[in-house]
């Protein structure tokens, strides 16, 4: 059976093999990222000054909304997705997922639910302009036409990530090598184990939720409509029950990422890994007992709000570990910092920030002040642009070398990651004055005292937009004319993956290796 | 744009401009608010000191952790010829670190719960104002005064397409203010007609959702006569940027004397259905009456938004009169055209009717005067 790869477009269309759908995977979300970045900068080019100079309002909230979605669904679960794929086989001593059919099933259906979601933009009377979060009745009796291809299209990015889920499942549970005990799985095993649960289990609610938007466009029910006996406020139940979860499935893996790369560049072992595990497990099981922090000024009674806002204060418990737990991994080391450590302490240092301006969003009065403001952008920012994306970024950085054979140069790495950080913080650090200061969030337009933070955000912005493009540089200079990598790679590293050369052959662990 | 450039500028000098003149620099601070407003009601006070509280222990733990990191990535870096330790366990440490974040939000818990339930304490209020969301304007109605009237934004769109100087309240500024007695506790009671909107004046401490089909509640007592700005905040659509809340506070007698003439201005409006107009008043009042109140979806050339709105050049305006005023005074149910016969006076009506048929070379010669609307009305 150890053939090598079909050629031409064939070996794309119909692998099954974890590497090469790993592969489309992270190729597919880096193409949505640059999308999602357009979104982005259109909107961040009309907030630059008071006014209206660009575009429509309407199509203002086209983009804030497909930014939104391409980014969440097309950029950040994909990338996290095809980390699995190409890292859970090597880290456990896999010869393959234990799905392969599946698996290239569930990628080859991501292109078409965005080409569809995109193709909203260029339909009679637009695209989405509801907010990702598609609050009825503005998604139902007030939305565009074009609503039934964005449900059509969640669909099937729902469907997709149910399957990648159960495939993870089914391959941490049943192919460990022997002797890889659940106790010694690499944290992003753990994390994505985790992960997958809460994608098992919040995928259907969200494919519920567009349903009965469905139903009340189009078959005329009234889920969400009083006048009929539903209630708008059902749906935003429904949309956190999914949405809050979600948030976490963003952000898990990236723990089990960082979890990796600091102990390899600290030359220490990961400090408290047990302990890792079960604040991952309770951030996990929280997550279900939160969503309606979301929604602390729908005129909840003041048991619900008081029951929320506890049980958001105590995520903080099992977050802070994971940080704690970090920072004594650092002490003590030797450590050194090539990119991947440098995105790896700029997500510990930056994802504690937006930790802690949750921690302020968790406290039902004061949110009243806080919610739906530029202060919850810069907050969700702050978790998932340093939070999730870093991760990914540090994760392309980390393992390039073992996925294509070849070291990126690491100069210009760094001189990414420099330019990648001011331009993050320049983008979102004003946020959360102008959030403060009053500045409703998904609005065109501004009176003149939000001006001069706007105008940063916006030039932020352009500068992280641009580094990025320096990132897909880098990566296709590593792998055309890149230094040959050693199998090892980086001398701290600890793990089953290292112990294959570089590049990892096309099948790798078809006899299990031996565990220590 | 380029004053601000340069203002950014003196930012980055701050330290130069300070020594250069005090004066500048106090502008300047004034002009990059950063911080919430401490507002002039006890629950606004009470949230800021809440906000200020947090910030400080965030400040606190984020002190604490950075300074770790910051200590290990300086004194523990391979370059200085540090050998790495091995230990990589403590069970004393991880109790630790659970127990103090659980002991400081306990902490935090004990004040914000005594601020929610002094939020939420809407009894003995001495004056109900309803507000109702609508696709994009606000309407207040005083219970039991026999006062209501509608609240749109009046920054002109040239300034807001750049064709004219903004003024100092640009997009925070409406036709009709809502107005309250200071020292009173005034109830709010808050519902929307269509979509989601939220309704936030963060002087007040208030943000509050106003959803179709369901009534919430806030309260105030505004301790300090003046306007106070807000805007929705909630995405309710396309001009959901440009439906802003203007609060004034007014001395108690100050306040009487307001809804006095609010009463006897409405009573006025009520008897000009009964007038007959000339088409010229009718047209020119139509004229202005779109403007305020269509032109958002409809646009100013009546050629609406391809797919969404539709044009008003031909269609329902060149069609049977009565089918124009089910439109107006009704609505299109399903769509986003309101019912706009409890929003709009009968005179409104008629001459918004009569503007539509003959703009835009519609030119359909005829007009709609206020009693047939109000017959309209009576027979539908």
């Amino acid at each position: 059976m150890a053939h090598g790869p079909a050629k031409g477009l064939r070996r794309w269309l119909f692998t099954t093999n974890h590497k090469d759908i790993g592969s489309m995977y992270l190729w597919f979300s880096f193409a949505m990222f640059i999308v999602g970045g357009i979104f982005a900068l259109i909107v961040r080019a009309e907030l630059f000054e008071p006014g209206l100079q660009i575009v429509d309002p309407n199509f203002f909230n086209q983009m804030t909304t497909m930014h939104g979605l391409v980014m969440v669904f097309g950029a950040i679960m994909p990338a996290f997705v095809g980390l699995a794929n190409w890292m859970i086989p090597l880290m456990i001593g896999a010869p393959d997922m234990a799905l392969p059919r599946m698996n290239n099933w569930s990628f080859w259906i991501l292109p078409f639910a965005f080409l569809m979601l995109l193709s909203t933009l260029f339909m009679p009377g637009g695209g989405p302009n509801f907010g990702w979060t598609f609050y009825a009745p503005l998604s139902t009796k007030y939305a565009p036409e074009s609503v039934i291809f964005f449900i059509f299209a969640v669909h099937i990015m729902g469907a997709s990530s149910i399957m990648g889920a159960i495939n993870i499942i089914a391959t941490v549970l049943n192919m460990r090598a022997p002797g890889m005990t659940l106790m010694k799985m690499p944290l992003f095993v753990w994390t994505w184990l985790i992960t997958a649960y809460l994608l098992i289990v919040v995928m259907p609610v969200l494919a519920g939720a567009v349903t009965m938007v469905l139903m009340d466009t189009r078959f005329g029910t009234s889920f969400f409509d009083g006048a009929g006996g539903g209630d708008p406020v059902m749906f935003q139940h429904i949309f956190w029950f999914f949405g809050h979860p979600e948030v976490y499935i963003m952000i898990l893996p990236a723990f089990g990422i960082i979890s990796a790369i600091i102990p390899t560049f600290a030359r220490k072992p990961l400090f408290g890994y047990s302990s890792m595990v079960y604040a991952t497990a309770s951030i996990a099981f929280l997550s279900f007992t939160v969503w309606a922090h979301h929604m602390f000024t729908v005129g909840m009674p003041i048991a619900g709000e008081l029951f929320f806002m506890y049980a958001t204060m105590l995520i903080a418990v099992p977050t802070g570990v994971k940080v704690f737990n970090w920072a004594a991994t650092m002490f003590k080391g030797a450590m050194t910092f090539e990119t991947p450590m440098l995105f790896a302490i700029a997500f510990v240092m930056l994802f504690t920030i937006g930790g802690l301006s949750g921690l302020m969003l968790a406290i039902a009065p004061a949110d009243f002040q806080y919610h739906d403001t530029y202060f919850v952008v810069a907050h969700f920012h702050y978790v998932l642009v340093p939070g999730a994306l870093f991760s990914i970024i540090a994760a392309a950085y980390y393992w390039l070398p073992k996925w294509s054979g070849r070291m990126y140069n690491e100069v210009l790495g760094k001189t990414h990651f420099w330019v990648a950080f001011i331009g993050l913080n320049l983008t979102f650090f004003p946020m959360h004055f102008a959030g403060l200061a009053g500045m409703p969030r998904r609005i065109p337009d501004y009176h003149m005292m939000f001006a001069d933070w706007n105008m940063i955000s916006s030039i932020g912005a352009l500068i992280f937009g641009a580094s990025q493009i320096l990132f897909l540089y880098i990566v296709l200079d590593a792998i055309f004319r890149g230094k040959k990598a050693t199998g090892q790679v980086w001398e701290g590293a600890e793990g089953l993956e290292w112990t294959l050369p570089s590049p990892a052959p096309y099948h790798t662990f078809s006899k299990p290796p031996e565990i220590k | 744009m380029l004053k601000r450039a340069r203002g950014l500028w003196a930012w980055l000098l701050a330290p130069a401009v300070l020594i250069i003149s005090n004066q500048t620099m106090a502008e300047e601070v004034e002009r990059w608010k950063l911080n919430m407003v401490e507002g002039v009601t006890p629950i606004s006070r009470e949230v800021y000191g809440l906000h200020m509280l947090m910030f400080w222990w965030c400040v606190v733990i984020a002190v604490v952790v950075f300074t770790i990191m910051f200590y290990s990535m300086i004194m523990h870096r391979k370059s200085r010829g540090v050998k790495a330790s091995n230990f990589h366990e403590s069970t004393v440490l991880e109790i630790v670190w659970t127990a103090i974040p659980l002991i400081i939000l306990i902490a935090m818990a004990f004040p914000a719960t005594t601020s929610l339930i002094k939020l939420y304490d809407t009894s003995e209020a001495e004056l109900d104002v309803v507000i109702t969301g609508y696709q994009w304007r606000w309407r207040y109605e005083y219970l039991d005064e026999d006062v209501y009237f509608f609240s749109n934004m009046s920054t002109p769109r040239e300034q807001i397409e750049g064709l004219e100087a903004r003024g100092a309240n640009y997009l925070l500024e409406v036709d009709e203010p809502l107005v309250i007695p200071v020292d009173t506790k005034v109830r709010f009671l808050i519902t929307a007609a269509d979509v989601i909107h939220s309704w936030w004046v963060p002087a007040f401490g208030i943000k509050t959702d106003s959803i179709p089909g369901f009534i919430n509640e806030a309260w105030a007592i505004v301790d300090t006569p003046g306007t106070y700005r807000g805007q929705c905040a909630e995405l309710c659509g396309r001009d959901h940027g440009f439906m802003p809340i203007v609060v004034e506070a007014l001395p108690k007698d100050e306040y009487q004397q307001w809804l006095d003439q609010k009463r006897t201005d409405l009573a006025e409006i009520r008897q000009l259905t009964e007038q007959t107009f000339e088409f010229e008043e009718l047209y020119q009042r139509g004229q202005q009456v779109y403007t305020q109140w269509c032109v958002a979806c409809h646009r100013a050339d009546g050629a609406g938004v391809s797919g969404i709105f539709p044009a008003l050049i031909g269609g329902v305006s060149v069609g049977p009169v009565e089918g124009h005023m089910d439109v107006v005074v009704n609505g299109v149910p399903g769509t986003a055209m309101q019912a706009f016969g409890e929003q709009l006076s009968e005179v409104d009506i008629a001459a918004v009717i009569t503007y539509e048929r003959n703009a835009w070379g519609n030119n359909m010669g005829d007009m709609v005067q206020p009693i047939d609307i109000f017959n309209f009305k009576q027979n539908d």
